[in-house]
C-alpha cells in the first residue's frame, strides 16, 4: 500500500525526521487559508498523487501571495497529471499540499529499501537530488552509496560514517545531522514495516540542516495488521476501482489491452498462461488470479470483472488445481453463466485435483460457448482462435 | 536418490491441528510421508491424524527424531514458528504460509542461518519427491518418479512442468517450489549443485518470474558449475510494467528483473529457455535426447 506525501511527512514528523511545515487541503478556500495559517511570504502547492515526477508534470507550484496559493490550487485540484510513475492516463489530483517556502542550498536524495540479496534493508543515498534516481542509477552508478544495516544490530555509528563520507559532507556538525536524520528515517522504516521509503530530494538548508522536501512511503501489505493507522490512510481514489473489486473477493486483477480475457490459478501461471497467448499470436486482455481458495462465487465474480472490459472477445480459463479443486470451477463458470450474461466463447482447460469430476460437471451442463481444452497449449491456441472470430 | 528428503526424513507439522495443517498433513500422509507427530501449543498430550501432539518442537524432536518441519502456523505467528524450529535444531523447514511479513521472514531467515537450519519458502507448495516424501500443498499424483528434478517459483507452474515432464515419459526426482516472495530459503543457486550432486537427476527444470535477481545469480552459476542439461521458463514476458511507485528496489539488484534480460542470461549460459511453458516437456524431451 502506498501513501501521499503529506501522510509520509506526517509519520516523519512523528519519529522527528525534518520536515517543512505544511497542511492538505481539498479545495483552492482551504489552501489559501492553510497559506494563511502557515505564515511567511512563499508558499509551495503540490499536487498530492501517488506517483513521482510531479514536478515535471506541473503539479508542483511556487507562491509568492496568498491569492496566488488561491489561484493555482484551483489550477492543479481537478486536474489529470501525467508523469513518467503514473502512465499515459494520468491521475485526476484532488488534495493538494500547502508548505512553507524551503532555502535550498543543496539536493540529496535518501531513500530505505530492501536489498533482497543481502536480505537486509539498504539506506541508499545521493549528491544528485532532485533527479530521477533510475537515471542516476542509469548514467553514474557511482554517485549513488549504499549502506546495508542488518536489523539484528540496528543502525551504527559506521553506517552514519559510511553516509556522510559517501557523500562529501564534511562539516562536523552537518555530519551529525545528517547521521541522526538517516538514522531516524531507518527506524521509521522498520517500525512501520514499510516495503520503501524515498526523499527526492532531501534539502540542505543555507544553515546547514537537512530537511524532507519530499516523501514516498510504501508499505508491507502482509504487515497491515498491525498498523491499523497507516490502514487508515488508504486512499482508495487512487486504486484501480476493477482491481479493488477484485481483491474484495480474494481476485488478483490487472487490466491489459488486449482481446483474451485470462482466468487462471496462482500469479506464476497466470503470467505464464499470458506469454503462451502472446507467442501464439493472440493479445492476453487481463492478469486475474483465482487464487488458493476459488469458489463458484469468486469465479462468478471474475467473469463479471472480466467482461466488463469491452475488447475481451473470448476467455481462456486455466487451472491446475493442486489446493483449488477443479469441481469448484466447473461449478463456478456454471454459476456465472447464470450471473452473468457470458456472451463469449469461453475456453475451458481444468487439470489436476478433481479434473475428471470437473470434466463431468461441465459436460452435462452442456452450456452454448463453452469449449473445453485438453492443455495449455490447446487451450491458449483455441482461445486466440475464437477472439479471431475462427 | 533425490535432495533434500526421502522415505526415511522424519517430518513435524507445525500448526498441526488447524484446518490447513490438518487437511494437507493428511494428505501427506496418505501420500507415503513419514510424518512422525505435530506441534500445536496447550495441545500436547493429544494425539491428531494418528500421530502425537507436542506443545514445542523441542520436544517433539527430542520425542520423535524429526529433522524436518512443515509450517502451516498463521502469518502472524509464522516467524517465532521457524525460529522455533531453528532453536530445537530442525534442519529444514518448509513454510507453507501465506502472506508473512518481510520483516519477520528477514529476522527469521537470518536466525535459521545462523542456527544452519535450511528453510524452503514462505509462501510455496513445498518439496516432494515423487512416490517417497510430500511435505507440502502439491497433487501429489502428478508426480511420477524420474530423473528430472525441478526448482520453480511459482506453485502452480510448478504442477504445470511436472505434468508435462511426466506427459512426455520422464518422471521427477525432487521438486522444490522455493516461492517467489522477497525473503525466501533455499533458491536456484542452493538447489542446482544438489541435483548436480544427485546420481538420480539427469536434467532439471528451472521455472523463474519477473523481479528480482535471483536468475541471473542462478545463470551465473549454472555457467561455471552445472554440467547437467537445464531447461528454463521465466514467466511475465507480457506483465506490464508495474505501476509502483520508485524503482528503488531494482535500483538496488542493479537489474531491471525484465523476464528478457532473464531469459538471454541463463541462454548465455548454455540453459535451453522455452517462451512458453508449454514448451517444457517438449524442451526436456529434446535436451534428454541429444
Amino acid at each position: 500500500m502506498n501513501i501521499h506525501e503529506y501522510q509520509a511527512k506526517q509519520i516523519f514528523a512523528k519519529y522527528g525526521v525534518p520536515t517543512p511545515k505544511g497542511i492538505v487541503a481539498n479545495t483552492p478556500d482551504q489552501a489559501a487559508k492553510n497559506a494563511a495559517e502557515l505564515g511567511g511570504d512563499i508558499w509551495v502547492v503540490k499536487a498530492q498523487i501517488h506517483a513521482g515526477g510531479r514536478g515535471l508534470g506541473g503539479g508542483v507550484k511556487l507562491a509568492k501571495s496568498i491569492d496566488e496559493v488561491r489561484e493555482l490550487a484551483s489550477q492543479i485540484l481537478g486536474m489529470t497529471l501525467v508523469t513518467h510513475q503514473t502512465g499515459p492516463e494520468g491521475k485526476l489530483v484532488q488534495k493538494v499540499y500547502i508548505e512553507e517556502g524551503a532555502d535550498i542550498k543543496d539536493e540529496l536524495y535518501l531513500g530505505v529499501v530492501l536489498d533482497r540479496a543481502k536480505e537486509m534493508p539498504v539506506i541508499m543515498a545521493s549528491t544528485e537530488g532532485g533527479m530521477e534516481i533510475e537515471k542516476v542509477a542509469e548514467e553514474t552508478p557511482e554517485k549513488i552509496i549504499k549502506v546495508a544495516v542488518d536489523p539484528a544490530i540496528g543502525f551504527q555509528g559506521f553506517h552514519g560514517r559510511e553516509l556522510v563520507f559517501g557523500l562529501g559532507i564534511t562539516d562536523p556538525n552537518e555530519q551529525k545531522k545528517f547521521i541522526d536524520f538517516a538514522s531516524k528515517l531507518y527506524r521509521v522504516y522498520m517500525e512501520n514495516d514499510a516495503e520503501l521509503i524515498e526523499i527526492n530530494p532531501l534539502i540542505k538548508t543555507g544553515s546547514g540542516d537537512f530537511i524532507a522536501l519530499d516523501g514516498k512511503m510504501g508499505f508491507d501489505d502482509s504487515a497491515l495488521g498491525r498498523h491499523p493507522e497507516i490502514e487508515d490512510m488508504r486512499d482508495i481514489s487512487e486504486e484501480d476501482p476493477d482491481e479493488r473489486e477484485a481483491s474484495q473477493y480474494g481476485l488478483s486483477y490487472v487490466a491489459l489491452d488486449g482481446e483474451i480475457g485470462c482466468m487462471v490459478n496462482g500469479a506464476g501461471l497466470a503470467m505464464g498462461t499470458m506469454d503462451t497467448i502472446n507467442y501464439m499470436g493472440g493479445t492476453p486482455a487481463n492478469f486475474l488470479d483465482v487464487g488458493g481458495k476459488a469458489n463458484a462465487e469468486t469465479v462468478a465474480k471474475g467473469f463479471e470483472i472480466i467482461l466488463k472490459n469491452p475488447n475481451v472477445k473470448a476467455i481462456f480459463v486455466n487451472i491446475f488445481g493442486g489446493i483449488v479443486r477443479c469441481d469448484r470451477i466447473a461449478n463456478g463458470i456454471l454459476e456465472a453463466t447464470k450471473m452473468v450474461d457470458v456472451h463469449v466463447p469461453v475456453i475451458v482447460r481444468l487439470d489436476g485435483t478433481n479434473a475428471l469430476e470437473a470434466a463431468e460437471i461441465l459436460k452435462n451442463a452442456n452450456i452454448a460457448n463453452v469449449i473445453p481444452a485438453t492443455d495449455l497449449a490447446d487451450g491458449a491456441a483455441k482461445a486466440v482462435a475464437a477472439a479471431k472470430g475462427e | 536418490m533425490s535432495i533434500l528428503v526421502n522415505k526415511e526424513t522424519k517430518v513435524i507439522v507445525q500448526g498441526f491441528t488447524g484446518s490447513e495443517g490438518t487437511f494437507h498433513a493428511e494428505q501427506c500422509i496418505a501420500y507415503g510421508t513419514n510424518i512422525v507427530g505435530g506441534v500445536t501449543p496447550n495441545k500436547g498430550g493429544q494425539e491428531h491424524l494418528g500421530k502425537p501432539v507436542f506443545n514445542t518442537v523441542k520436544e517433539a524432536a527430542e520425542a520423535t527424531g524429526a529433522t524436518v518441519s512443515m509450517v502451516f502456523v498463521p502469518p502472524a505467528f509464522v516467524a517465532d514458528a521457524v525460529m522455533e524450529a531453528a532453536d530445537a535444531g530442525i534442519e529444514l523447514a518448509v513454510i507453507i504460509t501465506e502472506g508473512a511479513p518481510v520483516r519477520d521472514m528477514q529476522a527469521a531467515k537470518a536466525y535459521a542461518t545462523k542456527h544452519g537450519m535450511k528453510t524452503i519458502g514462505p509462501n510455496c507448495p513445498g518439496i516432494i519427491t515423487a512416490e517417497e516424501c510430500k511435505i507440502g500443498i502439491m497433487p501429489g499424483m502428478i508426480f511420477k518418479k524420474g530423473n528430472i528434478g525441478l526448482i520453480s517459483k511459482s506453485g502452480t507452474l510448478t504442477y504445470e512442468g511436472a505434468n508435462q515432464v511426466v506427459k512426455e515419459g520422464f518422471g521427477i526426482s525432487t521438486a522444490v517450489g522455493i516461492g517467489g516472495d522477497p525473503i525466501i530459503g533455499l533458491s536456484y543457486k542452493q538447489l542446482l549443485p544438489m541435483f548436480e550432486a544427485d546420481p538420480e537427476t539427469e536434467a532439471i527444470v528451472m521455472i523463474g518470474e519477473i523481479g528480482g535477481d535471483l536468475e541471473i545469480q542462478a545463470a551465473a552459476f549454472i555457467k561455471e558449475n552445472i554440467t547437467k542439461p537445464v531447461v528454463a521458463f521465466i514467466a511475465g514476458q507480457t506483465a506490464p510494467k508495474g505501476k509502483r511507485m520508485g524503482h528503488a528496489g531494482a535500483i538496488v539488484s542493479g537489474s531491471a528483473g525484465t523476464a528478457a534480460e532473464k531469459m538471454a542470461a541463463l541462454e548465455a549460459a548454455g540453459v535451453k529457455v522455452v517462451v512458453s511453458p508449454a514448451d517444457i516437456g517438449k524442451a526436456i524431451k529434446e535436451v534428454l535426447s541429444k
